[in-house]
This record gives C-alpha cells, structure tokens and sequence, in this order.
C-alpha cells in the first residue's frame, strides 16, 4: 500500500520507530544528564561552603602564621585523608586574623611558611608570596587564596569547603591588599 | 592434526571468516614498505595489548577508592606475588607506548603517509595520540599518592582558567568541590572504561583503513601524489612490485614487537613499578609534586610562560596544536611525499624533539623552584667564609637564616632560582645590592620588611665580598669622585 504522499506503509512505519525511539532517547538523556551534572547542580542549590572550625584562639599566637588542618564540610565515607585540608593561619593582631588556602594561586601546589624570611614558597614553579599573602615573585599572578573568617566562643572559624582555584576564587576573600 | 582440521571446517562452516583473514593476511604491499621503518604501529599494538592484560591483573587488586587505593598498592607492591612485577610491567607499558605512537607519528609524518587517500587515518592517528595521553595522565591518578593528590589540583587549576565555565569544569572534573573520593572513582571510570573502549574502536577504525587501503608506499623523490592518479598507481605498484603481508613483511614487526616487550619486560624487572609516593593526604605539605615522564615538558613550559602569557597559552596553544595536526592532510593532501624534498617537514620534527627534549631535561632539575631545605642543609662553602671580617661573617648567617640560600647558589649548590651569588659584587654595586635585598624585582622578593638595618648591612658586606681573588668589586664611580680615592679601600667594606 502507497500513502498519497508516495511514502509506503513500511518506510512510515520504519521513520515512525526511528522517531520513537529518538523520543525515548531524549527521554533517558535528561536523567543521565543530570546525574552527570549533579556535582555542579549540587553546589548551585546549597552551595559547599559551611563554617568550619579551625581551633581555639589560643593556638593561633599573636604575630605568627601557623599551620591548620580542618575536615571538608562535605564529605563521604570512602573519602580517606583527601577530605583533610591544610590552611595557614596568620594571626596579625589579636584578634585580627588572615586564612591563606594551602593552594598556590599559580596551579595549586601546597604553599610553605618561611617565618624567617616571612614568605611562603611554593615547591613547584617557584611562586613567591609575602607573610599577608599578596603575591611577591614568580608564575602567579595574584596573592594568596584567602578565607573568610570568624570568631565564635573562643574558636576561629572559616568559611571553607571548596578547593579554590584562579578561575573559582569568588567564595574567596577579594582584593588582597598589596602591603601589610 | 588430524581433528583440529575438521574442527577448523566446522567453525568456518559457521564463521565463514576464513576466506577474510587469508585475503588480508596474503594481500599484496609494496616490497620495500617490507622495511623496519614501518614496524612502529604494530609494536604500539603489542604494547597495548600487554597493557589490556596487565590492567585486568591490576584491577583484581585495585581498590577504587580514595580511602583504600593507596594501600592497595601497597599490597600489590608488598604482599601480591609478583604484584610489584604486573605494576612495573602495566607503568612502563605507558611509557612505552606514548614513546612508540610518537615515533610512529614521526615517521609516518616524515614518509608522507598522511597524504591522500589516507587522510582519515592519519586524522583518526591524532585521535589515537590524544587517548593515549589521556590514558597516560588517567592512570597516573590512580596511581593515587602525593604527586596524583597535587597534579589533579594543576589539572583543576588549568581547567578553572577557562573563561566563564571553568568553575563548572572544575567540579565535573573532581565530581565535587574537592579532590576526593568522587574524583578517583570518576578517573578510574575513565581509565577502565571510557578511554579504553575509545581507543580499541580508534584503533580498529585505522586498522581496517590500513588494510582497506594499503600501506603507504616506501616514498620516492619526486614521485608526487595526485588525487587522480594515486589509487590508480598505488594498486599497479603493488602488482607489480609487491609481496604478500604474511609472511613478506610481517616477519619485520613480530621480531620488532618481540624485542620491544623483551625490553618492555626487562625494564619492569630492572627499575621495578613507579611508586607510590607519599600517601594522598592534603596535609602532608612537605612534598614536591611532579608529573610522570611524559608530562614533564609541560610542567616546565608552565613554569617559564609569563603570567600574563599563561593563561591564553595553556587554553588556546593545545586547540592550535591539535587543529593543525587534524588540518595538515587537508593543506598538504597531494605533492611530495619524501622526507628529503620537504625540508620544513625535517625542521618540524626536530624541532619538536628537541624542544620536548630541552623541556623534559629541566623539569628533571627545575632550576625555577626554590630548593626548600637549601638554607638549613646546605651549610655556605668554605671559600666563602675564609679571610672574612666579622661582619661579613654575620652576613653569611643572615643569607643562611633568611633562606636566600634556597633560591640563590653558591659554588652551585643551593637554589637556580634566582642568580648564582659566586661572584655579585662583579656585577652590582654596594647601592645596587642594597637596592636589590631591600626593595626585590626582576623576580625577587623584597626583604626590606623581614631584615632590621642592621641584618641588611651585613647581608650586604658579605654579599660585597662574594668575587673572584683579583678581581675588584663593581664600584660606583661618582662615589669614588665624592669621597676620594684615599678612601676607597674603607668605603667598600662599610655602607
């Protein structure tokens, strides 16, 4: 049999199951696509970012920089020490605080504290930052991540939970001032 | 004999491949592409075929996960048997075959093989090149220790710096905020499954254009490829000039692919499996990550773009790299194909090498980071110290104390950061060195508020004292017109 439009009962029935089928595809697409984006998706509805203690006031004394670790606010079971994170902590004053994530701003290499010469150094291409973060030589091309932080009963909190990176620095303290 | 005959028949029967495999085993090549040049690709094949096999050792141990994957090599190393011997095999099987596909690429590069018909090939080749890397860097992070731990947060940063979405790929990428379980689970995904299963249909792909097509012929100078002409000259060469695949050529790449795996093997047993390092723990700082062999050039490349060069360099140079390795067969489809009339063709390659090589070769010694522990284990040479005041000598302390030690050298030991400091006072003058300690620049940082005066002029009185026996120290001459020659000797050794 020949439909008017010269398309036989067999070719419409074959572009009609093609068609189904694209129909089902798209279907299946929008579930597997949205788990594929789930980690992004995720951080736009609650966000990553949580206060997390760092330690009592006390350990962090006045004039020096001092190394933290602190538990990712998210985190799963299977995680092991990866969800451990390192920050310096620099108590500039009393109460005055800056909180540099361990990640240089160049590719994300662990920074180290000098305190003699009072910069961090980073083993991998040799970026250089003074003790308030602002940049002081080599690759990067910015100062130091910097956390925002709290004072809550006696304990420094940060506001922490994403790894920052120079494209993802704007749950990150803005503007490093050039000089202390 | 006897029965494996009539069971041979009885599967043929039903396969009815027989016919096929003969035909392409037994098809016509040109004689003198019978030639150990044209042996590469199929040791990349046997190579992979090794890697297919030492992956499913692997992976009866492995344990995907962030928490356990690093112990589990640990056990693979220790208290497998011969499971140090499977991870040594599957780490240089990676080395070997990224070395292998890109002297393949080179020569087939180099022979004209990417001309017509077989620009599909040489275009699904690049492909093969790219998974191949993928595959490299995969399964350097599920090696999962320090320098996987630190080289996902370069991969994270790199990715980060793409205009408005990096932010996004970063999370794809780590399958969350952090690096962390989610991001090994979703590498080992792509290292077991996705890469592979792109690379086995990649390389059937080029196979069966191989053989479709032929094996490029063994170029001739001025024997030019026209479109019009080719297949047509090709398929009378062969017939009339040719010998069968097997066993004319084929004998060339098994003793070729033998003795890879041979050296493959004895590699493995000589310098045993890669790791791991330190174990992935984000808190552990005193490391310094560095990438496996062959992204090492790529790590000094990063360390010696400028800041502002980076960025644009590291999006747009691959994309420019990879869209001219796709469009070369459409620019250059016909013409030349011998290496020795296409002389920018030699350059390129030479290039290439060379630069990949100059870069391997510093990232091994990265002169551009500060040796951390220079300035607390590197005590300052003896030569330095002799016949010196007392104040240079407190200089001598104060470059220990204040870790300039750590980028610059002295008697080359120490840091390449920065200048060797065997002989400054040469070069600058007391002003200038003041200048230079206190104020930083041209990639140094400033001391001025981390030294008291007193510490700096030390520092300077010794630096002052840094030059060859013989040689009298840069001096600014309108100083010496203003104090006076009587007093020169003085007026270098106080500031």
């Amino acid at each position: 049999m020949t439909l008017p439009t010269g398309l036989s009962r067999r070719e419409l029935l074959a572009k009609l199951g093609i068609f189904f089928n694209s129909v089902v595809a798209v279907i299946l697409a929008v579930p597997v696509v949205r788990y594929l984006l789930s980690p992004v998706a995720r951080g736009r509805k609650n966000g990553y970012e949580s206060w997390v203690p760092l330690g009592n006031l006390d350990q962090f004394p006045s004039g020096e920089t001092r190394l933290a670790t602190y538990r990712n606010p998210v985190v799963n079971s299977w995680d092991g020490d990866t969800a451990d994170i390192a920050c310096w902590v620099r108590n500039v004053t009393g109460e005055n605080f800056q909180v540099f994530a361990i990640n240089c701003a160049h590719l994300g290499c662990p920074v180290r504290w000098f305190p003699q010469s009072s910069l961090f150094m980073c083993p991998c291409h040799g970026g250089a930052y003074y003790q308030d973060g602002s940049r002081a030589s080599g690759p990067p091309e910015r100062g130091l991540f910097e956390y925002h932080y709290k004072i809550d009963g006696g304990k420094l909190f940060i506001k922490a939970g994403e790894m920052p990176t120079p494209g993802q620095a704007s749950n990150i303290v803005q503007g490093i001032r050039p000089c202390a | 004999m006897r029965l494996i005959s009539p069971i041979g028949e009885w599967l043929d029967e039903r396969l009815q491949l027989a016919a096929t495999i003969r035909e392409t085993a037994e098809h016509s090549v040109p004689r003198k592409t019978a030639s150990w040049f044209y042996v590469f690709g199929s040791a990349a094949f046997a190579v992979f075929m090794l890697q297919i096999v030492t992956g499913i050792l692997l992976a009866l141990i492995y344990v995907p996960s962030a928490g356990e994957a690093w112990s589990s090599l640990q056990t693979l190393n220790h208290n497998v048997a011969l499971g140090w011997y499977i991870r040594a095999l599957h780490g240089w099987g990676s080395d070997f075959m990224v070395a292998i596909v890109l002297i393949h690429m080179a020569q087939v590069f180099l022979f004209g093989a990417y001309k017509y018909p077989r620009e599909l090939t040489w275009i699904v080749g690049v492909f093969l090149l790219l998974v191949t890397l993928g595959m490299a860097f995969t399964g350097q992070v599920l090696r999962f220790d320090q320098d996987a731990y630190w080289g996902l947060g370069i991969g994270a940063s790199i990715a980060s710096r793409v205009p408005v979405i990096g932010p996004l790929v970063v999370k794809l990428m780590l399958g969350g905020p952090i690096i962390a379980g989610a991001t090994l689970s979703r590498f080992f995904a792509l290292h077991v499954f996705v890469i592979p299963g792109l690379l086995i249909g990649f390389v059937a792909v080029h196979l069966l254009m191989v053989v479709k097509l032929g094996i490029n012929e063994w170029p001739m100078p001025g024997r030019l490829v026209r479109k019009a002409t080719y297949m047509k000259e090709y398929h009378e060469l062969t017939r009339q000039d040719g010998v069968p695949f097997v066993p004319g050529a084929i004998w060339k790449d098994l003793f070729f692919s033998a003795l890879i795996l041979l050296s493959l093997a004895l590699c493995a047993y000589h310098f045993g499996p890669f790791g791991p390092s330190g174990p992935p723990d984000p808190t552990i700082i005193q490391t310094a990550p560095r990438p496996d062999f062959f992204f090492l050039w790529l790590y000094a490349v990063l360390s010696y773009l400028p800041a502002s060069m980076e960025t644009p360099a590291l999006l747009i140079g691959p994309v420019i790299g990879i869209l001219a390795l796709l469009l070369l067969p459409f620019f250059s489809g016909e013409g030349e194909k011998s290496w020795r009339r296409r002389p920018v063709a030699v350059l390129t390659v030479l290039l290439a090498a060379v630069a990949l090589a100059t870069f391997t070769h510093l990232a091994q010694h990265t002169p551009w980071s500060p040796v951390m522990d220079a300035w607390s284990g590197i005590p300052i040479p003896e030569q330095f110290l002799e016949n010196r005041t007392a104040l240079e000598r407190q200089g001598s302390l104060v470059f220990q104390v204040k870790q300039c030690h750590n980028c610059h050298s002295l008697a080359n030991q120490g840091g390449k950061r920065g200048p060797a400091l065997d002989s400054v006072a040469l070069r600058l003058t007391q002003d200038q060195l003041i200048r230079q300690v206190i104020q930083g620049g041209g990639n140094m940082p400033a001391y001025g508020k981390n030294l008291s005066p007193a510490e700096t002029t030390a520092l300077v009185a010794f630096l002052e004292s840094l030059h060859p026996p013989g040689q009298p120290p840069a001096r600014d001459a309108s100083r010496t017109m203003a104090i006076g020659t009587e007093t020169r000797g003085a007026a270098s050794s106080s500031p």
